[in-house]
């Protein structure tokens, strides 16, 4: 083999590992952007856009965590979305899954979807990417952008603001069953 | 054990919870957990909402095949060298192939067609003009920006391409497929003009396109509802290269 060809093998590889570690976290990302953005439709959505902006960017990654830098893509891209839909909010209540009255095999943990939803970004964003995805502080740090002290105070606040959600919507939402 | 050492604090809670308290600590917050109710009951608190966050939202499944990256890595820039290399082979390949293309885009012109062609068209007329080529001027860029955005309901992103050799000289309104058009043109300094025409659409994403004209070429994309083209030059590898500037900074916003 030449030496050219031998570079180019080296690069399909290169390739194919790099797809093969994008590959593995589609279901991780699924599971994020669901719970994010409480809309399954939606959460595809925000997946593939995020998976189409790593595959555009293949060139420019070197090594690194890629786990992280996915989540950073979806994060971003989920927050582009959410300044451009602020000019006309109600469109997303309506799809929001988790309106009262909505039914499902998950009815029962509802309250949570619920409590989570009536979160700010950050908090949300935070909270999820510590219990539901395992990202270490400093990785949650990295995706958000900011020191590892936001990082806290944020998924601070996140659990208190839960359970003060729960601890006063609770009995209310229970009347309307 | 001193009283530093026995004081806990709430991040360290937060900390011991999601299992980032270091080793050490450990047991000086377990030991604090056991004379603290409050603390403790927060613990439990938030232990609990772990686990209905998970219980909800925590299922995993198999990806559908949109998610299939070898065909998401289709419709990526990145395999826009392959794809231009297929339209060219395309091109050479003729016969029933290019019999076949033709037929398909005498029925129902495509969005490509579509859009080149109107594009193709501005840029004929206004490249040559030499006094009014643009009806708002780049010295007026931010207003340009704003005019154009507005008309078209849409934010419109206006490169910056002069680290390439390129200066805006302005844009204009066009009427476009469906509805208004924008229309941007930007000069080198021997003269040789380049133009990015916008336009809603109601196509999917693609990858960029290239069209082979007599005089000019052109090169299109779609992203989040709008259509893009830029023409220019005839020279294919540098009408590629200010796409690929132009597509770069549309893509990241730097403007």
């Amino acid at each position: 083999m030449n030496p050219a060809d031998a570079l180019k093998q080296a690069d399909g590889l290169k390739v194919a590992t790099f797809r093969q570690s994008i590959e593995r976290q589609i279901p991780a990302l699924r599971r994020y952007a669901r719970a994010l953005t409480r809309n399954a439709e939606l959460a595809d959505d925000l997946v593939q856009d995020t998976l189409l902006r790593a595959l555009r960017s293949e060139h420019l990654f070197n090594g690194g965590e890629i786990r992280s830098w996915l989540y950073t893509i979806l994060t971003n891209l989920n927050r582009n979305r959410l300044r451009s839909l602020a000019r006309r909010p109600a469109l997303d209540q309506l799809k929001d899954a988790d309106a009262a009255g909505a039914a499902g095999p998950q009815a029962g943990t509802r309250d949570i979807a619920r409590a989570l939803a009536s979160l700010v970004e950050e908090q949300r964003s935070t909270l999820l990417l510590v219990v539901l995805e395992g990202l270490s502080y400093r990785e949650v740090a990295e995706v958000q952008g900011v020191p590892i002290g936001t990082v806290m105070s944020r998924l601070a606040r996140a659990r208190s603001n839960i359970k003060a959600f729960l601890d006063g919507a609770g009995p209310a939402l229970r009347r309307v069953k | 054990m001193s009283d530093d050492e026995m004081m806990v604090t709430e991040h360290e809670l937060h900390a011991y919870v999601d299992g980032e308290l270091p080793a050490e600590r450990v047991i000086a917050v377990e030991a604090w957990l056991a004379s603290h109710v409050d603390d403790a009951s927060r613990v439990a608190e938030w232990r609990a909402q772990t686990q209905a966050i998970r219980a909800h939202y925590g299922t995993m499944e198999l990806p559908p095949a949109r998610f299939d990256l070898e065909q998401l890595a289709r419709r990526s820039p990145l395999w826009r060298g392959i794809a231009a290399a297929a339209v060219v082979a395309a091109f050479l390949a003729g016969g029933i192939a290019g019999w076949l293309v033709h037929g398909a885009s005498a029925a129902a012109p495509s969005r490509f067609d579509i859009f080149t062609n109107q594009a193709l068209d501005a840029h004929k007329v206004y490249v040559v003009e030499v006094r009014h080529p643009v009806e708002v001027t780049g010295a007026e860029r931010a207003h340009l920006v704003q005019w154009l955005s507005k008309r078209l309901d849409y934010e419109l992103r206006v490169p910056d391409l002069e680290d390439i050799g390129l200066r805006l000289i302005g844009g204009r309104l066009l009427p476009g497929p469906f509805g208004p058009a924008a229309f941007c043109m930007y000069e080198g300094p021997s003269g040789e003009r380049f133009t990015i025409y916008y336009a809603r659409t109601d196509a999917a994403a693609s990858a960029l396109r290239y069209r082979a004209g007599d005089r000019f070429a052109a090169v299109y994309w779609v992203e989040r509802g709008l259509g893009y083209v830029v023409s220019g030059s005839a020279d294919r590898a540098r009408l590629m290269a200010v796409s690929q500037a132009a597509y770069e900074r549309i893509d990241k916003g730097i403007l």
